[in-house]
């Protein structure tokens, strides 16, 4: 039975509207940074990385066991982004989190840039795995879920996926696999926007039915509107409640949120907008700061 | 002198890790449905809750193994070297190498010892593969002795480490009593000046014999035995180039990317000087009992020593 997460209020105490009004605040700077880091190397992914700024937002603000002071504590929560070209917005949210100096974010993808096009658990403060080449993310997930289960600790490990990635053969081995364990320390996360680089999901990949799909993998399946905090902080809170099995939130998004001209376009993927564009686009997440009463 | 042993390096391979993994805790192993025949089934009998099998999905297991590996394990991902270095060749590149993991990958059956599965589990391709990717050490053990020493080494060292095991019982040639394994270090086991063969794995034994049956003919050829293929020991091929002029390599591994580039590669610079590459000349093997199919490919004695004679014009 898939969880549909809008019920049962009563289990969670809900984040009230302050709480709410900072990770949008946070999230909304997060796209500020991603775009300028992506208009300045003239390259990068913004579509992905909006449509998972809030998700970001939400696990590093509120959900993951993390200390910037001591990014490779061993009992830390992981996170392990598999569809890492999302990275300029993770990076923003590490970054504001105290990971690292925001001063590094305008200097994406440049040479010499500790932040890399796709993440690099070497050179970045935060980042738990490598990752950029789809399907891989979700393994290693696994690997750190069971060497949780091998040391008897009690960290989480979340992955974030495309919906586009799931076409990868290694993301249902590794499915099959974190199952076939029972890992119910990994929830993975799926980005459900809808589009990929040679058009919808729908049309280049037939990923439907999804949720049946990860339930017939053994999954626990929960889903949320990955743009509403209280959608996504009561399907994460309900997937860390489930023991036994591992859990699957499938998140439903709008690739290139936030930018009124990159909403919904296929086009905006993997493209740096121009000087003009990437104006409209400051001054429309800047005007959307301002509303929610933030500065940068 | 320690004891001759007849035995593939895959099962001195299971016994070196049961061995060690009795004082660290740290090392687990995974396999994709081929413990049986790789040998770490002898490490999931000891150690039942350190082994993985993580089924026919080799991709998937070399990331888990990565995961592993960031959370402070020493995982040892076996598999066929086809399999393992073919089709997870990417996951290895990117989820181990590139981020430097402490994953070690086991490949066995490689080669066209393999036998009579035939030319799609032969793999001759594994050491290209693997010396081709930044940060990765690889090792081909000559035998049970040096596949002891090269799973000791590979666990004392930091990063990611490929291992080549063979299928096929072979005698052991390091059987002197001060035979020590140091990474990155080729060791000379016959001393000449007219010409050096470079060998590596099962072929290392034939080129001891093959010297034998030579300075029977008055040719004195100097053996080297390369089980570190990366890094490879620049010091002693350059100095054997230097003192014998000439230098021609054996390796059960095709002719393009191996031994024998490894070889060109490092002496080209400092100290070229002519070198034949013996191996399997970019084709595909076939099936047939795996002696047969060694002597056929000439990397047994007869054949070393007919390729050296051929290469010295006698």
């Amino acid at each position: 039975m898939c969880g549909i997460v809008n019920s049962d209020k009563e289990m969670f105490n809900f984040m009230n509207s302050t709480e709410i009004n900072q990770l949008q605040i946070t999230a909304c700077k997060a796209r500020l940074y991603a775009l300028e880091g992506i208009f300045n190397a003239k390259s990068g992914h913004p579509g992905g990385s909006f449509s998972a700024a809030d998700i970001y937002t939400y696990l590093y603000e509120k959900e993951l066991n993390v200390d910037p002071k001591d990014p490779k504590k061993s009992d830390r929560d992981r996170f392990v982004l598999s569809k890492g070209h999302c990275c300029p917005s993770l990076y923003a949210v590490l970054a504001l989190k105290g990971f690292f100096p925001v001063e590094e974010l305008p200097k994406l993808r440049k040479v010499g840039a500790m932040l890399q096009g796709h993440p690099d658990m070497k050179s970045t403060p935060g980042i738990d795995m490598s990752s950029g080449s789809l399907g891989q993310g979700i393994s290693a997930a696994c690997g750190m879920a069971l060497a949780g289960k091998l040391d008897n600790k009690d960290y989480r490990v979340y992955t974030l996926l495309g919906d586009g990635e799931c076409e990868e053969g290694q993301v249902w081995e590794a499915l099959m696999f974190a199952a076939h364990k029972n890992l119910d320390n990994l929830c993975v996360i799926i980005d459900c926007n809808g589009l990929q680089i040679d058009g919808t999901v729908a049309e280049v990949g037939g990923l439907e039915p999804l949720d049946k799909k990860l339930e017939a993998f053994g999954f626990e399946v929960f889903k949320m509107d990955g743009h509403d905090f209280n959608s996504i902080e009561e399907a994460v809170k309900s997937a860390k409640n489930v023991s036994g099995k591992p859990q699957a939130i499938i998140a439903k998004t709008v690739k290139g949120k936030g930018v009124s001209y990159m909403e919904n376009k296929v086009n905006w993927h993997g493209a740096a907008p121009n000087a003009e564009l990437y104006e409209v686009g400051r001054k429309e997440l800047l005007e959307s700061l301002a509303e929610l009463g933030g500065t940068l | 002198m320690a004891e001759m042993v007849v035995k593939a390096t895959r099962e001195s391979f299971g016994e070196a890790l049961c061995e060690l993994a009795k004082t660290n805790n740290d090392i687990v192993v995974l396999d994709a449905d081929l413990a049986a025949a790789t040998k770490t089934s002898i490490f999931q009998k000891a150690f039942p809750d350190r082994f993985f099998d993580c089924g026919i999905a080799e991709g998937n297991m070399i990331g888990v193994a990565a995961g592993l590996a960031a959370c402070g394990k020493i995982p040892f991902a076996a598999s066929f070297a086809m399999f393992a270095t073919g089709r997870a060749f990417e996951q290895i590149r990117n989820s181990v190498a590139y981020p430097q993991l402490n994953v070690k990958i086991a490949g066995s059956h490689a080669g066209i010892s393999t036998g009579e599965d035939g030319a799609t589990h032969q793999c001759i391709e594994d050491i290209a593969l693997m010396r081709a990717i930044p940060n990765m050490t690889v090792i081909n053990p000559a035998d049970h002795y040096e596949m002891i020493g090269a799973v000791k080494a590979a666990v004392e060292l930091n990063g990611p480490v490929y291992i080549r095991l063979g299928r096929l019982a072979i005698e052991s040639v390091n059987n002197n009593d001060d035979y020590k394994f140091e990474l990155g270090k080729g060791i000379t086991l016959r001393d000449g000046n007219d010409v050096t063969i470079v060998a590596t794995g099962l072929v290392v034994r034939e080129a001891v014999i093959a010297a034998d049956k030579l300075a029977e003919e008055g040719i004195n050829a100097r053996v080297i035995n390369i089980h570190t293929i990366k890094p490879i020991d620049e010091d002693i091929l350059i100095k054997a180039a230097k003192e014998t002029g000439k230098i021609i390599t054996f390796e059960e591994h095709n002719v393009i990317g191996g031994l024998g580039d490894a070889v060109l590669a490092a002496i080209s610079e400092k100290c070229p000087v002519p070198v034949k590459k013996c191996g399997v000349y970019d084709r595909f093997g076939y099936s047939g009992p795996a002696k047969e199919l060694l002597e056929i490919f000439g990397l047994t004695a007869p054949g070393v020593v007919r390729e050296v004679k051929a290469f010295l014009g006698k």
